[in-house]
Order: structure tokens, then C-alpha cells, then sequence
């Protein structure tokens, strides 16, 4: 490895590095404070890497390509390593207590641990440029994730570790065919160069893709991300898991598993099958996507009386909308010049979306964790027994309900604004119904927190660390729904990398 | 160009509703929070008199503009953040900063859930804030629902009767309209040629807004379906017959001071929006324009008019009743509105400057009805008028103002109502004579409730089964100095703008005359 690579890699490096001072940490203090405190502060260095690239505060600003041009260090994995970044940190925080209850203390340590190995992943994951490399980062991604969920041993979830294994496996698999099968076809795993051939090598006319090999290869790569994505129809493990793993790995899945896919694909797409004829094929089939995704996704949520499974069926609506903004694709374009804005919708989506669903999970997980209830009339009259938790959670609802002034409501007018300027106005209409199915299960939980009378009267309040992490994604959920400009700019700059636009 | 004085008006209350919410701390902390958020509107209500004041009427146009042009930095998405007041819309922020003051001052017996309470109220003079200085649609819309939350939750918490029905009541209408007025603004947005989401012209900054551009245009949606979509959603909020039954459930069950806020600004977010939106964007666009319908308008407000004035005199409740002569009173903003004619020859500015005018006085003058029944209300814990009776001798500063707002409301020469009402009347008679004879029916219903509502609480004999014991009837005591602080905050107008109109029409003439340009 040459320099250059050490600069490239060095929030992962960071990052793996902390895993292991964690697990370390743990071996020599039984105060599950002390691991988490450790895991929270030493995210400052991978933070300090990651800036330093963006700004080049030491020197040369060393983005660029590493290890023989697998790995990229451009603002577009950048911007994602933030976000994956602070997600880790806010699950940090809100496991503190988790890790510090008498069921947990003896595998806290390798609980943190794994959460930062699984993110070192993610991180690699969104600046591979290299099918393999691709493929290795989302392993190291998933299989932490397994343990997580069956941490606790017991049958609910060890089932829901099996579960997400099992699935996770296939997928894996049917991911590798598809590899394979672009591979085969183009000779090569690098993503520019599997665009340079494709735009060289003959067509079918009326075969999508131009070929019967890109074709299935296209719907592969999408069906094995499509798990990670959590659309439909591979969403089937999402409620399981989210229902038996332990909240604060839930609320790490629905958010940071999501947007490195998103991620992912997104490069993908753009590079490799980057060529307009192309990319108006790939644009049909994620608008598809979309619009099952979302209506299957409020729909089931529609009648959920568990709280964790109507949110694991909210994100999986999510999903939907964040794809229509994957479908809003430059090829489309109304006019000469291309005004939409799908994919700076995706990354803002994603952000907005990341720091509302924390500050839903986090308030959720603050509550549960106290009550020992899962039940939506669990969370009766909350807003009289804990009412910043609830305000918070109340907050986060509407955001994903997409009301205004909060980032989900900015974020929908911006993908849904993107798909009308990209030809897609059905599919906008179709969202827009969906926003309206939605709006009936969130305001049933709202309802319940708001108005109806609790079942003890016990008041009580959060812990500080938990409190304060859900604080501050309501915050952000609330500051980028009124400043959509500050993520907008920075995915503009991160999206001119991207070698399709 | 960045003024910064719109955008810290608007804020200042949800920022300090948020921070007093949050950091309010120890068991002196309700009474910390009423003083706070009440200091919070009466700064907010010095800064609308100083944009009132300070807009210069001979500059006239739009002016303390901000504007942040990449608030979304996406070409499509041709929003910006565009703040700004003209003379339409500097008295109607002016209202909001006076009722914001009075709610806040009104809401000092509140008890239950105070840090809450005032969290919601300070949010909603935001949102209210906000509608009227937007002149981004997005924005504006933005703000329009936004309103809707502080509503509900201060309805349905702090609210009696029926709290949670009427609230839902009011959220579902609001929100099938915002739903309409989402769908109207997206068809002026997929209109080729229309390249802005600003809803006026602004030439110092190189703005052409949606009145020019659309006119130009070739709608892909018919200007007729968009001129109903932004129609039926100020109709609802207005509101008007047959869409108007949540206003007296909402009036009824809300709290005094969100009953002032809701007659008092809320409904001007509608009359606001049917001047700016509906007369300013469809006077010359292709295929249909607003004189189009002028005529049915002036019916539709005529039917709105009278059907609320008879309705309102069945009413037993104070509250209700007041709340239904809101119905027939804002009927008047539409008649105003129809002076517009079937050609733009035809129009009468007299007309539309009462509409305007109309908006900020029953702004004030219902909004002093509603505190005044609050103030009877909160010593008798009775509003059923045949229960009530003789009360002047116990509290007679009550029932002078009840009687002032009794008066303002039936049009009594030198008090505000008077004023608009002529106006509208003068206006309107020379296009649409038919339906001006047939709303002018309504004052009279007016002047009918009003009497004789004000009558038998006040100053007839005590009824022969009375609904308050004769303990508490002697007990009553009248109102005491912090109750009359809004009293007189909203009394005031009505008398300064009766005597002295030309203070606030002179402004909404340069406003109504730039949305007719």
C-alpha cells in the first residue's frame, strides 16, 4: 500500500481500529459507560479523517482513488460517510443504557464493536468502484449485523438473526450472479469500465438494456440490493427482525443499512449503466419499484398493532419514496436541459429521512425500554407521562408523514418535484396518494400519545445520553425541512463527481 | 437583498416558545413561561407596527425584502425564500402582531399544561406570521398547513364540549383544502413558460412573478380547474356556505384565546389568499379569467351572507352565535371581492379595498366579542343566553365593550365595521346590484342578533329559571386590569379605524392597486 491509500482509506482504517480499542476496552473495565463513552469520543477520529478529505486540512486534499482503483475517495462517498458516521454515533448513544442492563452487560463491548464493524463496511461499501470490492464490504456489512440481532439468545431473536442470515445469504448470491453476468459480458469488474464497454459492444433493438445478459444482470444486482433496500418484493425480513432484534439494532438497519445500499446503487447505476438508452431502462424498473413499494409498505402498515413493526413497515414505504427519486433519472427529461433533481432528492431523502427515523427509533427505544410494552396502546397518553419523549416522537411522526415545515415534507416535494420534471407524473400522483394512506396510521399513533388517557399515571423522563441523541435528529429533522439548502449544496458538489451526470 | 426584519418577526415567536418550553425549569416555571411568552407577542407586536409604519406608501410595491433564492438549490424546484409585505398584506400583519399580543394576555388563567399551551399559540402566530408575508407559493403553503398542528392540538387539549370531534372536524376540512391547493399549485408548476413559484412581480430583483408569466402562458391544466383548486381551499378556511360547518364546532369547544386567533387572523388567511392567489393570478390568463365568474361569486357571497345571518339568529350559545355571524360577516369579504366585475373595465377598487378592509376589521371586532364572551364565560361558566340575564349590573365594563363589539359588528357609523361595510356596499352595487340588495339584507339580520343577543345578557331582568344560582350571581365581579389589556389592545382599532379609515385603506389601495396592475 502506498500513502495515498493509507490517506484514501483512513476513516475505514479509523474506524476498524476503534472496534478493536472497544472490544479491548471492554476486557479490562466492567462499566459498560466507560466502552460506550470510548466508542463515542473515538468517533472523533474517523470524523477528523473524513473531514480532512472533504477539506484537505493536512496537506493535499487526498481524494482520489486507492488500491489499484477499487476504492474512491470522492465527495459522494464523503457525503455518505457523514451520514453513516453521525448515525453511529447517535446509535451509540442511544444504546448506553441498553448495554449497561443486566441481560446485556456481559456482551456490551462486542455489541459496540460490531455496530462499528458493520459500519466500517458501509463505509467501504459507498466508495468501492470495483464489483468485488463491492461484494466484500457488503459481507462485512451483513454478518455483524446477524450477531446483532440474535444477541440476546433468545428465541424471538435468534430467529430473527436466522432470519436475516438466511436472506441475507441469498441475496448475497443472487447479487454474485448478476456480477457475474456483467462480468462476463464486458470483461471487466470496474464500474467506469463496464460503462466504456457497454457503450462499444452491439445491441439487441427492443431488448431492454440492449441485451439479454445486462438485462438479467441489471435485475439481479437490483434484487440483491433491493434486500438491503428494503423494497418490495424482498422486504419480507424487515417487521421480523425489526420486531425481535434489539431496538437500538432496528433503528441502526432502518437507517444506516438503507442509505449505504441507496448509496451503492446509486453509483452503480450511474457509472456502470450510466448511458442514457440505459438509463431510461433502469428508470421503468425502479419507478415499478417504487410505486409497489410504497403502496405495499403503507398498506400492511395500515393494520400493525406493534409499534416496531408499524415502523419497520414505514421504512419500507420510505424506501418507495426514496426510489421514485431514483427513478427520476436525467434521460427522462422534459426539456433540453435537465432541471430534475432525482438524485440530489435521494441523498437529501436519505439525510432528512435518517435524522427523523433516529429521532422516532431513539424516543421509541426511551420509552419501550421503560414501559415494556411494544403495543401502540403502549404508548397511551405518553405525552402527559413523558412529554419531551413524546413531543419528540410526535415531531418525528409528522415528518415522516410528511408534513410541514419538517424535512419529510421538503424532502417528498423534491423527489416528487424531480419525478414531474422527469416524465414520471403518474408515479408522483401514485406517492402523493401514499402520503395519504400513510397519514392514517401515523396520526393513529399520534393520536394515542396525544389523547388517550394513559394507563398509569407515572411520569418520568429519558436518560440523558438517549435524550440527547433523539434531541438533536428532531432538530435536524426540523432545521433541514426549513434550510433543505444546506444537504441540497452539499449533494450538488458531491453528486459532480459522478461521472453519469 | 436580505432585510431580515420579516424573517426575525416571524420567528421570534416559535424561537422563543421552543427555548421557554425547553429550558423553563423549577416550580415557579408556569408563571416564567406566561410572562415570557406574553413579552415574546408584545415584542412581536412592536415589530409589526414598525413594518406597518415603516413601509414607505409613496415607494409603495413590495418592500423589507428577504430573499434567499438557492433556500432549495435545485433549478427544478423553482421555490425561493421570499419574504416580503405590501400594502395588502403589512395591516394583516399588523392584525396578527395586535391578536397575538391579545390571545397571549387572554390566555393568563390557563392552568392545564402551560408550558404546552403557550408552546402552540407562540407556533401559531409563526404560522400565521408566515402566510401573510410569503410570496413564495411553496412557502406560502409551507406555512398555511403548518398553522393546522397548533390548532389541533390546542383545540382538542385545552378545549371543552367536544374538544377532540371539533378538532378533527377542523384538521380534515383544512386539510382536504390544503390538499386542493397542493394540487393547484403543482398544475401552475408543470406550465411550461411559468419558470417561478413567486406570486409577485418583483423588478429590482429580476423577479417576473406567476401574474405576468401565467397570463403569457398556454396552461396545460385550464386556468378555470386552478382558479377552483386555490377557490375551493380559501372557501373552506373562509369560510363559506355549504363548506363552513367546522367553524362553529371549532369556535364552540376552543379556548377563548384560540377562538381570537381563529376569527380573528386565521380566517384573513383565506381572504388574504383569494386576493393575492385567485384575483391576482386570473385576471388575463387564457381561456378563463376571474370576471368570468365574477358574477356567480357575488351570489355565492350573497347565499353565504344571508343564510349565515338567519342560521345565527337560532343560535342559543354566545359562542356559536358569534361564531356563525363569522360566517355571514366573512361573506362580505366575497362580495367584495366579486366587485371585480365581468371586465376588467368594469372593476371597482372601492370594492376590493373594502374586502380588505373588511378582513382587519372584524379581525379586531370578533375577536373582541370573542374575549368579551370569554371574560362572562370564565364568571357565570354559562354561554346559553336564556340562562343569562341582567348581568351589566355586575360587571358592567364587560358588557360596555361586549356592547361596542355588538356595535362594530352591526355596522354602526364611526366605529370600523361601518366603514368597510359601505365600502363594499358602494363597490360592489354598481357591478352586481341584485346580490349587494339581497347581502345588505344581512346587516339587518345583524343588527338583529347582535341586539338582541347583548339584550337579554345584559340588560334585561334576570330570566325566571336562571342557569347561575343567585350565590354566584352575587359574587360576580368584573373584569380586572390584566383582562382588559387585549380588551383594550382590540378596542382600540375598532374606534381609531372608524374615525380615521384612511390609515389602513390608504395602505390597501396601494396593495390592491398593485395585485390589479
Amino acid at each position: 500500500m502506498t500513502v495515498q491509500d493509507f490517506w484514501v482509506l483512513s476513516p475505514e482504517i479509523a474506524m476498524a481500529l476503534l472496534a478493536l480499542v472497544v472490544i479491548s476496552v471492554d476486557l479490562v473495565t466492567r462499566s459498560m459507560a466507560k466502552v460506550a463513552s470510548v466508542a463515542f469520543v473515538g468517533l472523533a477520529v474517523p470524523v477528523i479523517l473524513t473531514l480532512n478529505l472533504w477539506f484537505g486540512w493536512f496537506g493535499d486534499p487526498a481524494v482520489g482513488q486507492a488500491l489499484f482503483g477499487t476504492i474512491e475517495a470522492d465527495r459522494f462517498s464523503l457525503f455518505f460517510k457523514f451520514l453513516l458516521l453521525t448515525v453511529t454515533a447517535g446509535t451509540i448513544l442511544a444504546s448506553a443504557k441498553y448495554i449497561a442492563s443486566d441481560k446485556m452487560k456481559d456482551y456490551g463491548g462486542e455489541f459496540v464493536s460490531l455496530v462499528l464493524l458493520s459500519v466500517t463496511g458501509m463505509m467501504l461499501l459507498v466508495s468501492a468502484t470495483e464489483l468485488i470490492t463491492i461484494y466484500v464490504a457488503l459481507e462485512l456489512t451483513a454478518l455483524p449485523v446477524v450477531a446483532l440481532a440474535a444477541i440476546h439468545r433468545t428465541k424471538q431473536g435468534v430467529e430473527a438473526g436466522t432470519k436475516f442470515f438466511v436472506l441475507s445469504a441469498i441475496s448475497s448470491a443472487i447479487l454474485l450472479y448478476g456480477f457475474a453476468y456483467i462480468y462476463g459480458y464486458t470483461g471487466s469488474t470496474n464500474l467506469e469500465v463496464i460503462m466504456e464497454r457497454l457503450a462499444v459492444l452491439p445491441t439487441d433493438a427492443g431488448v431492454p438494456f440492449g441485451s439479454y445478459a445486462v438485462l438479467l444482470s441489471v435485475i439481479m444486482i437490483v434484487a440483491g440490493f433491493g434486500f438491503k433496500m428494503a423494497v418490495v418484493p424482498w422486504q419480507m425480513w424487515v417487521p421480523d427482525v425489526y420486531e425481535g432484534a434489539p431496538t437500538p439494532v432496528a433503528a441502526f438497519l432502518s437507517v444506516a443499512s438503507k442509505a449505504a445500499a441507496f448509496a451503492v446503487v446509486m453509483r452503480i447505476m450511474y457509472t456502470a449503466f450510466g448511458h442514457d438508452a440505459l438509463m431510461q431502462d433502469w428508470s421503468g424498473l425502479f419507478a415499478i419499484l417504487a410505486a409497489v413499494t410504497m403502496t405495499v409498505g403503507n398498506t400492511l402498515a395500515l393494520s400493525q398493532s406493534n409499534i416496531k413493526r408499524l415502523l419497520g413497515y414505514s421504512t419500507i414505504a420510505q424506501a418507495g419514496y426514496i426510489l421514485v427519486g431514483l427513478a427520476s433519472v436525467p434521460a427522462n427529461q422534459v426539456g433540453a436541459v435537465f432541471e430534475g433533481a432525482g438524485p440530489q432528492g435521494v441523498m437529501y431523502y436519505l439525510a432528512g429521512y435518517a435524522f427523523t427515523n433516529l429521532a422516532v427509533f431513539f424516543t421509541v427505544i426511551a420509552i419501550t425500554s421503560r414501559t415494556n410494552d411494544d403495543s401502540i396502546e403502549g404508548l397511551n397518553g405518553m405525552l402527559k407521562r413523558s412529554p419531551l419523549l413524546a413531543g419528540i416522537l410526535v415531531f418525528g411522526l409528522l415528518s415522516l408523514l410528511g408534513m410541514p415545515p419538517t424535512v419529510g415534507f421538503m424532502a417528498k416535494v423534491v423527489v416528487f418535484g424531480s419525478a414531474i420534471n422527469a416524465n414520471l407524473t403518474w408515479l408522483a400522483v401514485i406517492g402523493v396518494v401514499n402520503t395519504v394512506i400513510a397519514a392514517y396510521y401515523y396520526l393513529r399513533v399520534i393520536r394515542a400519545i396525544v389523547f388517550e388517557d394513559p394507563a398509569d399515571d407515572s411520569t418520568f423522563s429519558a436518560d440523558k445520553p438517549i435524550l440527547a441523541a433523539a434531541g438533536v435528529a428532531a432538530i435536524g429533522a426540523g432545521v433541514f425541512g426549513l434550510a433543505p439548502f444546506l444537504l441540497l449544496e452539499l449533494a450538488e458538489q458531491a453528486l459532480s463527481i459522478i461521472p453519469g451526470l | 437583498m436580505f432585510d431580515g426584519l420579516l424573517t426575525i418577526t416571524v420567528f421570534l415567536p416559535a424561537a422563543v416558545a421552543i427555548l421557554v418550553a425547553l429550558f423553563a425549569r423549577g416550580t415557579n416555571s408556569d408563571q416564567q413561561i406566561r410572562w415570557i411568552s406574553i413579552g415574546a407577542t408584545v415584542v412581536t407586536f412592536v415589530l409589526t407596527v414598525v413594518i406597518f409604519v415603516g413601509y414607505d406608501q409613496d415607494v409603495g410595491g413590495i418592500q423589507m425584502i428577504d430573499y434567499f433564492e438557492r433556500w432549495i438549490p435545485i433549478d427544478a424546484l423553482r421555490s425561493s425564500y421570499l419574504l416580503g409585505v405590501d400594502g395588502l398584506s403589512a395591516p394583516l400583519v399588523l392584525l396578527t402582531g395586535i391578536l397575538g399580543m391579545a390571545a397571549a394576555f387572554a390566555s393568563w388563567r390557563i392552568k392545564k399544561r402551560v408550558r404546552e399551551y403557550f408552546l402552540w399559540l407562540l407556533l401559531l402566530q409563526t404560522a400565521v406570521l408566515g402566510v401573510f408575508v410569503s410570496l413564495d407559493l411553496l412557502l406560502f403553503f409551507v406555512f398555511f398547513e403548518f398553522e393546522l398542528i397548533p390548532m389541533f392540538m390546542l383545540i382538542a387539549i385545552w378545549g371543552s364540549g367536544r374538544p377532540r370531534y371539533s378538532a378533527m372536524k377542523f384538521v380534515l376540512f383544512t386539510l382536504a383544502g390544503g390538499a386542493f391547493m397542493l394540487v393547484g399549485i403543482l398544475a401552475i408548476y408543470v406550465t411550461p413558460g411559468v419558470n417561478t413559484l413567486a406570486m409577485v412581480s418583483i423588478p429590482e430583483l429580476g423577479i417576473t412573478g406567476i401574474p405576468e408569466l401565467i397570463a403569457a402562458a398556454d396552461l396545460v391544466v385550464p386556468a378555470a380547474l386552478i382558479f377552483g383548486f386555490f377557490f375551493i381551499a380559501f372557501a373552506v378556511k373562509l369560510p363559506l356556505f355549504p363548506v363552513h360547518s367546522w367553524l362553529p364546532d371549532a369556535h364552540t369547544d376552543a379556548p377563548t384565546a384560540v377562538s381570537v386567533m381563529l376569527a380573528g387572523v386565521l380566517l384573513k388567511m383565506a381572504g388574504y389568499g383569494l386576493l393575492r392567489i385567485n384575483l391576482g393570478f386570473f385576471q388575463e390568463t387564457k381561456g378563463f379569467t376571474i370576471h368570468d365568474v365574477a358574477g356567480y361569486l357575488a351570489i355565492l357571497a350573497a347565499v353565504s351572507v344571508v343564510y349565515g345571518g338567519i342560521i345565527t339568529i337560532r343560535q342559543t350559545d354566545m359562542k356559536r352565535l358569534i361564531a356563525y355571524s363569522s360566517v355571514s360577516h366573512m361573506g362580505f369579504v366575497l362580495l367584495g371581492l366579486a366587485a371585480v366585475g365581468s371586465s376588467a373595465a368594469e372593476t371597482s377598487t372601492a370594492g376590493l379595498n373594502g374586502a380588505a378592509l373588511q378582513m382587519f376589521t372584524h379581525g379586531t371586532i370578533t375577536g373582541l366579542a370573542f374575549l368579551m364572551v370569554g371574560l362572562s364565560y370564565d364568571r357565570t361558566h354559562t354561554r346559553h343566553i336564556p340562562h343569562l340575564g341582567g348581568l351589566w349590573k355586575k360587571m358592567p365594563l364587560i358588557a360596555i365593550f361586549f356592547l361596542i363589539a355588538g356595535f362594530g359588528s352591526l355596522g354602526l357609523p364611526a366605529l370600523s365595521g361601518f366603514v368597510a361595510e359601505i365600502m363594499i356596499f358602494l363597490g360592489t352595487f354598481s357591478v352586481w346590484p341584485w346580490a349587494t340588495s339581497v347581502a345588505a339584507f344581512g346587516v339587518v339580520l345583524a343588527a338583529g342578533y347582535t341586539l338582541w343577543m347583548v339584550q337579554r345578557v345584559f340588560f334585561g331582568e334576570r330570566p325566571a329559571t336562571p342557569g347561575i344560582s343567585d350565590e354566584v350571581y352575587d359574587n360576580l365581579t368584573d373584569a380586572n386590569w390584566v383582562d382588559m389589556i387585549p380588551v383594550i389592545a382590540l378596542a382600540a382599532p375598532i374606534f381609531i379605524v372608524g374615525i380615521w379609515p384612511s390609515v389602513v385603506t390608504d395602505m390597501f389601495d396601494i396593495g390592491i392597486q398593485a395585485v390589479l396592475k
